[in-house]
């Protein structure tokens, strides 16, 4: 077992320990806690896919954490309201179940990465960067002024949506729906480094010339990474709507993609539990300086600050050392 | 004589007010290793460049395996097999050896599957494995396969380039300064293995070893501010008045 498996195992642990031992204390607070930081590495194992493995750097993954919050909205409400989304040309209502939720929030958010995706993903470097937060821009800007569903305002559900066979409203329940999810967008991960996909798509963010050179297309493999990515980061937005039981456009907001980036970026770019670790420090953070000074984001800075000119592997990065290939 | 399996007629290609490429027509024919000389700046990397598809000619065109190339990307002319190797290696550095060679191995099957494979793993024992090791052993770097392409010398670099090629199974070859950066022996090394290479596919040979070129060459091409100012056997070119005041004059 090498040092950066060590590594995760610690992560993983961590994050089942402190909601449990919260759950036997009673404390359905740091349960919350941990459930968003489960949600949170979600989205950030989407974005780690195109930004760590492809080498994107999308500054508009808002826009799939944000369609995914939508998703779970737009379905709930209807359903809370007895309302169908539509009567013709057939009958298509609402719903509050997490498992349809889910499959609609991937297919949208999959679906809008399509979309931007094969028009972003003709630019690079500094031009990705921007096409990219304008797509995540001009769906804030739509979303606010789509009066439909809470225009500025948001929607609020409720009741959070049901799981078949378990009771979503006890804190520690939700937490585990969430963690599965984690841990299945974990070893999917997994699998896609080690996959011919992955070889290649790590090559081409290397050396894309070489890539072409062997009879690959890099855009393609950067076009398939993007979907897959925006997918994951759709998902745990409808989650993450379903924990606060609300939706608005700040989740497409550009500050939320920043907020996506921070998460891998303090893990680890590239590293598999990277946004784990990140994401896990970030709310750590927000709940321990957050409480002493609402000006805890200056910390937030200094680090950052820190982990880019000092340890470029993040946290997982300096705990576990270099990366190893894999053999 | 059978058609060549390579052939430009006419290339030009200016920058500016720059001819890095003036009416270059060449060929390469079955089982022969062509070798391009030619002082630095003389558009050696601009032909290539124009061969393989990373530039576009002004005019001119380019077949391979009896079509017309000119227009087609990169990818596809690697798919009907054309292999390169690079000057400057253009490895994935951070990867292994091992995963270098299996990128070219699945290069050349994905040419019919399109996509990589999703899941599934790119190293297990497998077709893939065994065309980049076999690649692998034949250059050499067997044992190395394990080891990080960066730790790797830069002759053991250009050993690498050659295997990713070898793993295309190609139908010619363009190396672009396959010794460069070797020492005395690797270089030898490396020419009593281009020279029975030549039998599976003709090589186009960019190179500055004139020992090498003059060892290896079954014909010379002599390129000079874009253009080709002669074209023949060693024997020819050594005793060429113009190659002599151009080009072999200032090495010799």
């Amino acid at each position: 077992m090498n040092r950066e498996r060590m590594v995760n195992a610690a992560l993983l642990t961590l994050l089942l320990g402190v909601p449990l031992w919260a759950w036997a204390t009673d404390e359905p607070f740091t349960i919350t806690l941990a459930t968003r930081v489960a949600i949170l590495a979600l989205a950030g194992v989407g974005l780690n896919i195109a930004l760590g493995l492809g080498g994107l750097v999308s500054l508009g993954h808002a826009a799939f954490f944000g369609i995914g919050g939508y998703a779970m909205g737009i379905l709930a409400s209807h359903a809370q309201s007895y309302t169908p989304l539509m009567e013709s040309p057939f009958l298509l209502e609402g719903t509050k179940s997490m498992p349809v939720i889910w499959l609609v929030a991937l297919l949208a958010s999959a679906l809008a990465a399509l979309v931007i995706g094969a028009l972003s993903l003709r630019t690079s470097g500094v031009y990705f960067i921007m096409i990219t937060l304008a797509f995540g821009q001009m769906l804030y800007f739509f979303s606010i002024s789509w009066p439909a569903y809470g225009g500025e305002d948001g929607l609020s559900i409720y009741m959070r949506n049901g799981f078949p066979g378990l009771n979503t409203l006890d804190p520690i329940q939700f937490f585990a729906i969430c963690f599965a999810c984690l841990a299945a967008a974990l070893w999917f991960n997994a699998r896609l480094v080690r996959s011919p996909f992955g070889l290649a798509l790590n090559a081409a963010r290397q050396s894309p010339e070489r890539v072409e050179t062997v009879g690959l297309g890099t855009f393609r493999l950067r076009f398939v990474a993007f979907v897959i990515s925006g997918a994951i980061t759709g998902l745990a937005g409808a989650l993450f709507a379903d924990l606060n039981r609300f939706v608005s456009p700040n989740m497409f907001s550009w500050q939320m993609s920043g907020e996506i980036m921070v998460f891998v970026i303090l893990g680890g770019v590239g590293r598999l539990y990277g946004p784990v670790a990140g994401a896990a420090l970030f709310i750590t953070l927000e709940h321990v300086l957050g409480g002493i000074s609402p000006f805890w984001h200056v910390w937030l800075g200094f680090l950052l600050l820190l982990v880019v000119l000092f340890a470029r592997g993040g946290i997982v990065g300096l705990l576990a050392g270099r990366r190893v290939a894999h053999d | 004589m059978t058609d060549p399996v390579l052939a430009t007629k006419g290339l030009t290609k200016s920058f500016g007010a720059v001819r890095a490429c003036h009416d270059v027509s060449l060929d390469l024919r079955p089982g022969e290793i062509h070798a391009v000389i030619g002082p630095n700046g003389a558009g050696k990397s601009t032909l290539i460049a124009q061969i393989c598809g990373g530039l576009k000619p002004d005019a001119g065109r380019v077949s391979f395996a009896g079509r017309d190339v000119t227009h087609l990307p990169t990818r596809a002319r690697a798919r009907l097999g054309l292999a390169r190797t690079f000057q400057i290696s253009a490895l994935a550095m951070e990867d292994t050896v091992l995963q270098n060679a299996t990128l070219g191995a699945l290069g050349a099957k994905g040419a019919r599957a399109g996509l990589p494979g999703l899941l599934g793993d790119a190293l297990a024992p497998g077709d893939l494995r065994d065309t980049a090791m076999a690649a692998l052993e034949r250059v050499g770097l067997a044992e190395h396969a394990a080891t990080v392409t960066s730790a790797l010398s830069h002759g053991q670099r250009r050993q690498l380039e050659v295997a990713v090629a070898l793993t295309l199974r190609p139908r010619a070859f363009i190396m672009d300064e396959p010794m460069a950066g070797m020492g005395t022996e690797g270089s030898q090394r490396m020419t009593a293995f281009l020279d029975g290479l030549r039998d599976e596919a003709p090589i186009l040979l960019v190179e500055h070893d004139m020992d090498a070129v003059f060892a290896l060459a079954d014909r010379l091409s002599v390129l000079v501010y874009g253009r080709i100012i002669a074209t023949g056997s060693v024997d020819e070119i050594r005793a060429n008045a113009d190659v002599r005041k151009a080009y072999l004059g200032e090495d010799a």
